[in-house]
């Protein structure tokens, strides 16, 4: 009998330290294992019968581990009752996993494993079977593109970086790249610190097919956890003598080390990743020449994402058919969601491409939180776009995805009701890049911050005509003047809001109403006959614009009101309407 | 000729809690490896919580990198901070997943709390909160880290609950 305890971060902060100390404490010795991707029932614990079935268990408190406690020691005890309901199991089950396989199954913190799982076998192929130019066929085969958000052809890139001719030195790197700086995705998180395994395999089969000796990973900084764990990796990969040199008695040689970013969400472009490895701002270059070509330290260089690398042991064990076998057309395999927001389930899943979003929303994501309707998922973060529920049946895969004007981008989903405003997640958003923008580009620096001014003013209720003309001229400058992924992309959420909710633009600048009563200038705060006289309102408003006596019904002063909206929360009676 | 700014013999800082030779083990590791001023700079930021302008001269001086590349690479980066901050760091998530729901309700409530601004030391000296983009937990959202922890699904209520809890145990230490 086994008991594990998920401590991915998430699991962490659901309470899962807590339950882990308990079963401890009790000497069930636990094991730990990374995020399954069910956020929304952590923390979750797994007993794995002698037999080798698996029991869930969710939601876990106190009372739940006791049950299960008893259930490991054989004794009567109502842990049923904590188990995972079918529904949950069935969307669990719907999933298709490659790059997330051993997550929350296997303990991140221990090789064996990671072993037991086939793990290593794909590398040692590749160093001592393939030559690197069957290892790149396999990937070719595969289909396997960019995970991290651009979603160009793997092999093409480690093909490049293969013929390119070494520095003086002989030297080549791998890069990983781990900034995940799109907020609202946390799937490369997910990965380190639930398989890291599988992240060095996929580095060290990348290093065999270009010919590169050293690996560098950069971890973003406020992911502490992920830096634990890969380091820990790292040391077991090396005692195993995975890393190190003469790899599997071949003469390949790899070791690869971590480095932490500082917090700079354009150091996500590979060309600034590249300036901030060696110490500099992470301003991006204009590319050609490519990093494959001139990258680390002007050496041929490789870089992919989390997702990218950790699909590669997967493709070269089960062979490049089987993964573009899963898919569509144009887009090959699976990939990894973050499902947050207004979403009743959320969580990270991997289904293969081809889904519809209705699929992802209403099927894994169980709907909408509180049965609210369904408005938009905004996909791609600030470089994305939203798309509406009317396009609920858009098939998600890079170019159907890409004609709505949003983009795949790492696989952020972030799903949106009623209540949201769509005008200011475009602030939101430009709020964003505006903090991020490097300053390279006066279209970048001036341009967005030009924009989120009008934003501003628009959710602020002082709006004007020509608003949205003036945001879509500026958008296509700002898009067509930046030299980076950032700026090129950064006006999408504001385009993709107007294409789909003018209507809500229109409404806030012509009628100066906010429809999601979200943008709080715009609304009108008035008490209603429910009002039994309490007077809570009139002693909590801040700029004393409430009148009445006790027990008679009170009224509020429009023009004093500040619309903090303080009366509303402190009713108890439901008396305060917003229009 | 070089910058005078660094020329100094006898090195005083402004805070006298900083005690520079805690950071030899650290140039010494890094000498003459090109590329390292951020983890040197992450390392000073750990040793001292914060890199106030001096220790900049001074490990600009004693890597050899011109002080103004240092202050460039400082203020490029959000991690690093030219002022002290409280005992508890509060990073405060207002990505995406977190805005939607209700991030800025929950600043609210934190600035309400603490009575400061952000990046500012409760008069206590506990706390100091950031605004930071995304904690990599967004199926809790919204959520706040302090130190290595995480606390998420936040109400008003609950993370005032938090910080209630931090300053009791502070206290009672
Ligand atoms: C502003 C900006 C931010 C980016 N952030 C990330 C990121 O956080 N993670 C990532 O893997 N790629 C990011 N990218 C994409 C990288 O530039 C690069 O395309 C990617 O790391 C290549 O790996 P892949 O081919 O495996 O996707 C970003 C690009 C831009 C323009
Ligand atoms: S958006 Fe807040 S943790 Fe990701």
């Amino acid at each position: 009998m086994k008991v594990t305890v998920g401590k991915g971060s998430c699991g962490i902060a659901a309470g899962a330290g807590e339950i882990f100390s308990l079963l401890e404490q009790e000497s069930a010795s636990p094991i730990v294992t990374g995020c399954i991707g069910m956020c929304y029932l952590e923390p979750i614990v797994n007993v794995i019968g002698d037999d080798g079935k698996m029991q869930i268990f969710v939601n876990v408190d106190e009372t739940a581990a006791r049950e299960i406690l008893k259930l490991s020691r054989g004794e009567t005890n109502e842990a049923d009752k904590y188990a995972i309901k079918k529904e949950d199991l069935d969307a669990l089950d719907s999933q298709h996993r490659i790059a997330l396989v051993n997550c929350g199954i296997i303990d991140p913190e221990n090789i064996d494993e990671y072993i037991a799982r086939q793990g290593y076998e794909a590398a040692k192929k590749c160093i001592t079977q393939l030559s690197p130019d069957q290892v790149i066929d396999v990937i070719k085969v595969s289909g396997l593109s960019g995970r991290g958000g651009a979603g160009f052809p793997t092999w093409f890139k480690w093909k490049a970086a293969k013929d390119a001719r070494p520095g003086p030195d002989g030297k080549k790197y791998v890069i990983c790249n781990a900034d995940e700086g799109d907020p609202g995705a946390f799937m490369d998180r997910a990965v380190i610190e639930g398989d890291p395994h599988a992240l060095i395999e996929g580095m060290m089969i990348a290093a065999r097919a270009i010919g590169s000796d050293e690996g560098v990973v950069y971890v973003r900084a406020e992911y502490p956890l992920a830096i634990t764990r890969l380091e820990h990796a790292l040391t077991q990969a090396r005692e195993k003598g995975m890393l190190g040199k003469n790899i599997f008695g071949s003469n390949f040689s790899f070791d690869m080390r971590i480095k932490a970013g500082a917090g700079a969400f354009v150091c996500g472009e590979e060309t600034a990743l590249i300036a901030s490895l060696e110490g500099e701002r992470g301003m991006p270059r204009l590319k050609p020449p490519f990093p494959a070509q001139k990258g680390f330290w002007q050496k041929p260089s490789n870089i992919n994402n989390v997702e990218t690398y950790a699909n590669v042991p997967w493709i070269l064990r089960e062979g490049g058919e089987a993964f573009s076998a899963l898919g569509t057309e144009n887009s090959k395999g699976t990939k990894v969601f973050a499902l947050t927001g207004k979403i009743a389930k959320g969580g990270l899943i991997e289904i293969p491409m081809g889904k519809t979003i209705k699929d992802v929303v209403y099927g894994v994501g169980g709907g909408i939180k509180g049965g609210k309707a369904f408005k938009a998922v905004q996909m791609g973060g600030p470089s994305g776009g939203c798309i509406p529920a009317a396009l609920e049946d858009t098939m998600i895969d890079y170019k159907t995805l890409g004609a709505t004007g949003a983009i795949m981008g790492s696989g952020g989903m972030v799903v949106m009701d009623e209540t949201t405003c769509m005008v200011d997640m475009a602030r939101f958003f430009l709020d964003f890049t505006c903090k991020e923008s490097c300053g390279k580009c006066t279209h970048c620096r001036i341009g967005n911050r030009r924009m989120l001014e009008v934003l501003e003013r628009i959710c602020a209720g002082d709006g004007k005509e020509g608003d949205v003309e003036l945001l879509s001229d500026l958008a296509v400058q700002v898009k067509e003047a930046s030299l980076c992924g950032l700026g090129q992309t950064s006006p999408n959420p504001v385009l993709t809001t107007i294409r789909y909710f003018r209507e809500e633009y229109d409404d806030h600048i012509l009628r100066k109403k906010c429809t999601a009563k979200s943008c709080k200038p715009l609304l009108t705060f008035t008490i209603n006959d429910k009002c039994i006289g309490c007077t809570l309102c009139k002693k909590k408003c801040p700029s004393d614009c409430i009148t009445g006596k006790v027990k008679e019904k009170h009224e509020i002063v429009q023009a004093d009101c500040v619309k903090c909206g303080k009366c509303k929360e402190v009713c108890k009676f439901d008396a305060v309407s917003v229009d | 000729m070089g910058c005078s700014c660094t020329d100094k013999k006898v090195w005083q800082f402004s805070d006298p809690t900083i005690d520079p030779s805690l950071m030899e083990g650290t140039f010494e590791k890094y000498a003459g490896s090109p590329g390292t001023l951020i983890p040197i700079l992450q390392k000073a930021q750990d040793l001292y919580g914060y890199l106030p302008f001096d220790l900049l001269a001074y490990i600009a001086h004693r890597t050899g990198i011109q002080p103004a590349k240092v202050m460039g690479v400082v203020t490029f980066y959000t991690q690093f901070r030219t002022k002290p901050i409280g005992k508890n760091l509060i990073l405060l998530c207002q990505g995406t997943a977190c805005h939607v729901n209700g991030s800025a309700d929950i600043e609210e409530a934190i600035r309400d709390h603490l009575q400061v601004e952000e990046g500012e030391i409760t008069e206590n000296g506990l706390f100091t909160y950031n605004n930071v983009a995304c904690l990599g937990c967004c199926s809790l959202a919204p959520v706040i880290m302090i130190g290595q922890k995480f606390y998420g699904n936040l109400t008003k209520e609950s993370v005032v609950d938090v910080l209630k809890k931090l300053e009791q145990e502070e206290g009672a230490q």
